[in-house]
This record gives C-alpha cells, structure tokens and sequence, in this order.
C-alpha cells in the first residue's frame, strides 16, 4: 500500500471508532457501535500488518494476547467489572512504555531521524511517563478493587511534597534527556522509574469509595498515553483514538465527582475518610434509636405496597445479590405492585456498575431510572428498598456544615416507608452515621443482602 | 514556508478531543461501564505502535519489547471488545407481553 492508502484507511478506523463511541448514546444502538468498534481495529491493524518486516511474529503475539484476553472477557464476573478495567489500563500504560523505548532504541523502525530530534524526545518523553504512571498506578486500582490489598487510604505526613519531589526529579531527568545530544539512556531510565513510583504513591492514599473517579482518571491517563505515542510515531489515528479515549475518562472523573459533590484535586490527594470518622465518634453522645425487623416483616410491607423503589448499592455487587433482586422483582410485579430501581451515578465502584449488574440479572433498563429521573417519585412511592447503599442516601447532605453537605442523594427519606437491608449499624465511607436509618418511617433489616432478599422472597410465597 | 508536523498533529489532536467531548456527554449514564470497557479496547490501538516496533527490518532486543507490547495491547483489544459486547447484550427492555407477569 501506499503511504496515501495507509493515511486513509487509518482515518476511516478512526471515524469507526467515534461510530463505537456515538453508538453508546442508547442501548438500542450500542452493540451495533461496538460492532464499528471492532471492525476499525480490525482494518488499522491489517493495515500495519503490510507495513511490518516479521509478520509471523507480530500475528503469534496477536494470538496469545487474544486468547488471554477472550478468556478473560468470557470468563469474568461482571461483579469483578471494575478490577478487570484497572488491569486493563494497566496493560495499555506499560505497552506504552515498552514502544517509547523501543523507539529510543530504534528511531528508523518507527521511520524516525536517528538520532532523535528535540521534538520526538519531548513526546516520548511525555508518552513514557504517563504510560508509566498508569501502569503502576492502574496495578494499586486493581490490587485495591480485587480485594488483594485494603481499600483504607494510606496516608503518611509529608506524603504530598514527597510525591512532589519525586515529580520534580522525574521532570528533571525528563530534560536531561531532552536537552543531551546523544541517546541518554541513563536520563530516559531514570525519567520513567519515577513515573512508576509516582504512579504508585499517587494512588494509594484514595479510598474504597472513591475509586470510580479513580478508574476513571486512569482510563483518560491510558488515552493520552495512547496519543502521546501517537504523536511520537507521527500517526493521526493514535492521536484521534487517545484523544476520545482521554476526553472519556476526563468527562467520567468530573461525572463522579460531580455526584459526590468534591473537587477533583481533594479527591486525588486523597485520605477521605480517616478524617471524617473520628469527626463522627466525637458526634452527639446522644444514643439514637432504630427500629430493626426480620426479612418476614419486611416482605410484608414489600406485599402491601402499591408502588416500591429500589436503591442498590456496593453491598449488592459484594453480596452478588442481583439474582435474588430479579425474584423479588418479579414476585413483586406478579402482585401487581410497580417496582423500579433507582441509581446514584457514584454506586458501586465504577461508573454505571449497579446498570451492568441489573443488566445481568435481565431487569429490563426501562425499570431502571438515574437520580434526576426519579427523585421527585419518591414522596408518592409507598416502600423505598436500600440494598447496600449508604451515603448516596444520606439525608445530611441538605444539612449545612455536613462533611458530605451539598452532595446530590437519591430522596428515599421521602418514600412512606423505608426498608434499609445492611449487615450493621457501621458507617459507610464517608465515615457518618446517616440519619436515614434513625427515621420513624425506617425498619433495618441486618444481615447479607442476598440472604435477606432470598428470605423476602420465600415469605411473599 | 511550511508548516512543522507537530502543528499538523496539534490540529488533529484539539479537534479530536472536541469530537470525544460531545460524543461521549451523549453517552446515557446506564452505559458507563460499557463505555470504559470500549475505551480500554479502543486504547489497545497502541498495538499498531508495538506492531512497528516489533516489525523493524533489523531484529535486536527492541524487537521483543515491541512482540511483548503487540500481546499486552492485544489483550487489550481482545478482552474490551468482547466484554463489551457481552455486557451490551444483557441490555434488554421489557418485552410487551411480559410487561404484566
């Protein structure tokens, strides 16, 4: 092919991929944007394949890492959706780094000057770096989300200047090896240790809760990793293809933190929740009361509700509890009463965890409803159900002076009667207790959210 | 007079992120984690820069690097595209005649 031909079939992949994009804006035409999606890669990478000298190699790696990756797609739970993201993002991030230094190697293979110009060092340089903190600090995401390594924030004094000076000293090297006219090895190395340490430490004071934002920002670092390579090979369609990846990540961080009403730089610094619930112990003094029932009581209101409401949060995808819901649902329906489900954009712990999880379970998506669309329901609606959601319900976000004050909830303090299934009284993320559960018009119901709604179930029979 | 490359990839870059703005505020909220999943594949399109480095005309070590990149992005593409479409799938309305079991 000729370079022209080439140039133009990568912009037709690219337009595919803003097709796989546009296709998400409903469900109804999502499958067949993904479809788009496959079939530009498709068509980028047989287009390289006429560029390439060893062909057989290059297809042998295609094989093994697809095979890894269809097994992986088949085989994961989509409960597990969040951990598998993360190492995905990890794996773009050190792919990154493994071709900015083959390029360093070996400028005339990517059809650059030897040596390299300015100009190529600088977006290598750059594309090493935020390949390399996404790869590292995609591992701790991952680490944290599998359970493999605990949720809580590490935080340690002096923490921020540190991550400072570690970035300071890896631009540094950055320029070191910018600014030195032969191929600097020892400047690139050092440049991209850094960045692996930096991504580490940037990510390990965040928390549990706060990882959709986080998973997020890693999935726009992994775009602009991408263009950054882009731009070091001199190829459009890697810079077209980074940049919506970028834009995405970048638009789904400022979602979430929209959703939890926090700027984005206090949630990237990190440690929310250690303060917060020593502020919570040293509270009132006052002993608050509730009203707590079995699952036999709370199917019985469940049975004599018109209209019920369902709240699912992190403590149904934990509890794997979607199946049991879909019973209740429809055991729900068979008496007649309208059942529907009501979404916090920040539950669970990614964006749009609690939608797939339904989805499995096949509740169809029309009963399921985001927060502005059914917050104004809730003073008609007769039960509103709490599964495993806290905070995002947590009335003292109207109360001024609140740590969580001005955060959007979903209003289920306003439903006629309120069903809260938790294992205990302890508190959510943010550390405060929530008022929600001390209401007249509150029964808890303690226990396993599966085996809660398991036990619903069988007393509706 | 001719204009440096970096300005033409510049150009290129600024508009894209302008399509990537609008296209994906479009995208409903139900479909975050599709979203993510399809952007993780679509990121895989690093696997043509692996692609070129593991398909230079004279092999070394680099060589290697860029095999080992050309599986990690694969996984990648592999993995996103698939987990997409098996999550998409499970996206259904309620059927009509279902409607009042």
């Amino acid at each position: 092919m000729t370079s022209n031909q080439i140039a133009l079939a990568y912009l037709a992949a690219s337009v595919l991929f803003i097709l796989a994009l546009k296709g998400l804006s409903s469900p109804a035409t999502a499958r067949r944007g993904n479809l788009f999606g496959i079939a530009g890669m498709t068509l980028a990478v047989l287009t390289t394949l006429s560029l390439v000298h060893n062909p057989a190699l290059i297809l042998g790696a295609v094989a093994v890492g697809g095979a890894v990756g269809a097994v992986v797609a088949r085989r994961v739970q989509l409960t597990a959706m969040p951990e598998l993201v993360a190492f995905m993002h990890s794996l773009v991030g050190l792919a990154a780094v493994f071709i900015a230094i083959a390029a360093v190697n070996r400028p005339a293979a990517f059809g650059l000057h030897d040596p390299l110009p300015a100009g190529n060092k600088l977006e290598l340089f750059i594309g090493t770096f935020i390949g390399a903190m996404t790869w590292s600090g995609s591992v701790i995401a991952f680490l944290k989300l599998s359970g493999r390594m605990s949720g809580r924030p590490i935080v340690f004094a002096g923490q921020q200047w540190l991550n400072l000076l570690i970035a300071l000293t890896m631009l540094g090297c950055g320029l070191w090896f910018f600014l030195a006219p032969e191929t600097n090895w020892t400047g690139f190395t050092a440049m991209a240790a850094l960045a692996f340490l930096l991504g580490f430490l940037i990510i390990i004071p965040i928390g549990g809760a706060d990882m959709p934002v986080v998973i997020s920002m890693l999935n726009s670092y992994s775009g602009w990793a991408a263009a950054g390579i882009g731009f070091s090979l001199g190829n459009p369609m890697l810079i077209i293809a980074g940049s919506l990846v970028g834009s995405s990540g970048a638009i789904l961080s400022y979602i979430m933190c929209k959703a939890m009403n926090r700027p984005f730089l206090s949630v990237i610094l990190g440690g929310f929740g250690s303060e917060g619930a020593a502020a919570a112990a040293t509270d009132d003094g006052v002993q608050k009361t509730y009203r707590s029932g079995s699952a036999d009581d709370a199917a019985f209101l469940l049975g004599n509700a018109d209209s019920v409401v369902i709240v699912p949060g992190y403590g149904l995808a934990v509890a794997r509890a979607q199946h049991a819901v879909k019973e209740l649902m429809l055991k729900l329906q068979q008496k007649g009463i309208n059942v529907r489900f009501a979404i916090h954009p920040v539950a669970g712990r990614m964006p749009g965890h609690m939608n797939v999880l339904l989805a499995e379970a096949e509740i169809p998506y029309d009963q399921v409803f985001e927060m502005d669309e059914i917050n104004s329901d809730f003073p008609t609606t007769d039960v509103a159900l709490v599964l495993g959601a806290n905070d995002v319900t947590n009335p003292a976000a109207n109360v001024p002076g609140s740590p969580i004050y001005g955060m959007p909830i979903l209003e289920a303090h306003k439903a006629h009667n309120v069903i809260v299934v938790k294992r205990s009284m302890a508190t959510g993320y943010a550390g405060l207790d929530n008022d929600l559960f001390y209401l007249d018009k509150t029964m808890m119901v303690f226990g396993d959210a599966k085996k809660v709604v398991e036990d619903m179930v069988k007393a509706l029979n | 007079m001719t204009v440096d490359p970096i300005i033409f990839y510049l150009t290129v870059f600024v508009l894209a992120v302008f399509v990537g703005y609008h296209v994906v505020w479009n995208v409903t909220p139900a479909l975050h984690t599709p979203l993510m999943s399809v952007t993780n594949a679509i990121s895989g399109i690093i696997l043509v820069g692996a692609m070129l480095a593991a398909g230079s005309a004279q092999s070394d070590w680099g060589t290697w690097l860029g095999a080992a990149a050309v599986a990690l992005a694969s996984i990648n593409v592999f993995g996103g595209f698939l987990v997409t479409q098996r999550m998409l799938g499970m996206f259904k309305k309620r059927e009509r005649k279902d409607a009042g079991r």
